[in-house]
């Protein structure tokens, strides 16, 4: 059932929906029930912007191990950003 | 028993009933047609939302000569497609207990209401659903039989309680108002094997009537036909249980 893991966190930024491109202001990260990766739990990644509805969503839905990839993934670019002077 | 020479007729649709605190949220409702009486049921949809799934427990029920009635505990989260609703919800930690048992009593008060009820009024959930039953079936007076399939964070650790579940439903079974049947898988997490046994030795303890099924081979919803978690055999060995139980006591 439910692990009722979930975080939440305010961001700024644009998501791509099923509507077309949305300001996202928010992101809820849970490891919980999927809709649709065939798994019992996943993690659950919404950009969302809950002041135009909960249809204003950008969902992944991942497997632990991608998870971890991603988040390395992202450290890693922003590192080189850093060191290439563009933050 | 249904037969081949019977008429069947049925009315599903989509009502409006008074819910937690008076507020109005919507349900899903099904019942034969015909003068009754029938049986009532409520069924609680899981984490994953008012879904298909539940419309069509809920016809399954309707055709089984129940009225039928799953109420949208998420309908305070806006309206949307079931999934981004239930995200919303999920993201949010689920809905507040006290919330959820309040429409589950409307939902059970709204059955009540109709000339056609027999009298009887149990309560079927699934996954948080199951949870939720079970807690309604506590904390509520009213219901005549209860179904918990797979009910996880029925047994939950101090340092698990959140304000919106502060409190573990365990600690509410001696409150326990009617018989509970309770369906789980041996390889579910959620409730596991060692909650499921630490809640049957509580219902022993408090003298209540119970039925407990434990299936092999079997994990979290295995009743999801639309999941990989689906298991054919136990599936169909748990919905005869399911509907034996429950003429058992409402029929």
């Amino acid at each position: 059932m439910c692990t009722m893991i979930s975080k939440t966190v305010k961001i700024g930024g644009s998501g791509k929906g099923t509507a077309g491109w949305f300001t996202v202001n928010q992101v809820n990260v849970s490891y919980d029930h999927p809709f649709h990766v065939p798994l019992e739990h996943a993690l659950n990644i919404d950009f969302v912007n809950e002041a135009l509805g909960p249809g204003a969503r950008v969902a992944v839905e991942l497997n632990p191990e991608s998870a971890n990839a991603l988040v390395e993934t992202i450290q890693a670019v922003l590192k080189q950003a850093e060191v290439g002077g563009y933050l | 028993m249904y037969t081949t020479n019977m008429y069947e007729g049925m009315l599903a649709e989509t009502v409006m009933i008074h819910g937690y605190q008076g507020d109005v949220i919507n349900a899903y409702f099904a019942r034969p047609l015909g003068p009754g009486p029938f049986p009532g049921i409520v069924l609680v949809h899981h984490l994953p939302g008012w879904d298909e799934w539940y419309r069509e427990v809920t016809l399954k029920f309707g055709h089984h000569g129940y009225a039928a009635i799953s109420p949208n505990l998420y309908c305070r989260e806006g309206h949307g497609t079931p999934e981004d609703v239930a995200a919303k919800a999920r993201a949010a930690g689920g809905v507040p207990d006290d919330q959820a048992v309040g429409d589950l009593n409307g939902a059970m008060q709204f059955l009540r209401s109709l000339p056609y009820i027999n009298d009887k009024v149990g309560i079927f959930g699934t996954c948080s659903g199951g949870r939720h039953a079970f807690l309604a079936a506590c904390r509520v007076k009213g219901f005549d039989a209860v179904v918990d399939c797979w009910g996880g964070r029925v047994v939950v650790a101090n340092e698990d309680l959140t304000p919106k579940q502060p409190v573990a439903p365990i600690e509410y079974t001696r409150d326990l108002s009617c018989p509970l049947l309770g369906i789980f898988g041996e390889e579910d997490r959620s409730p596991t094997p060692e909650q499921v046994t630490q809640h049957e030795q509580e219902l022993k303890k408090q003298g209540k009537t119970y039925e407990f099924h434990r299936y092999p081979g079997a994990g979290h919803g295995f009743f999801y036909h639309n999941r990989p978690s689906y298991r054919q055999e136990q599936a169909v060995d748990g919905w005869n249980k399911v509907f034996a139980f429950l003429e058992k006591y409402l029929i």
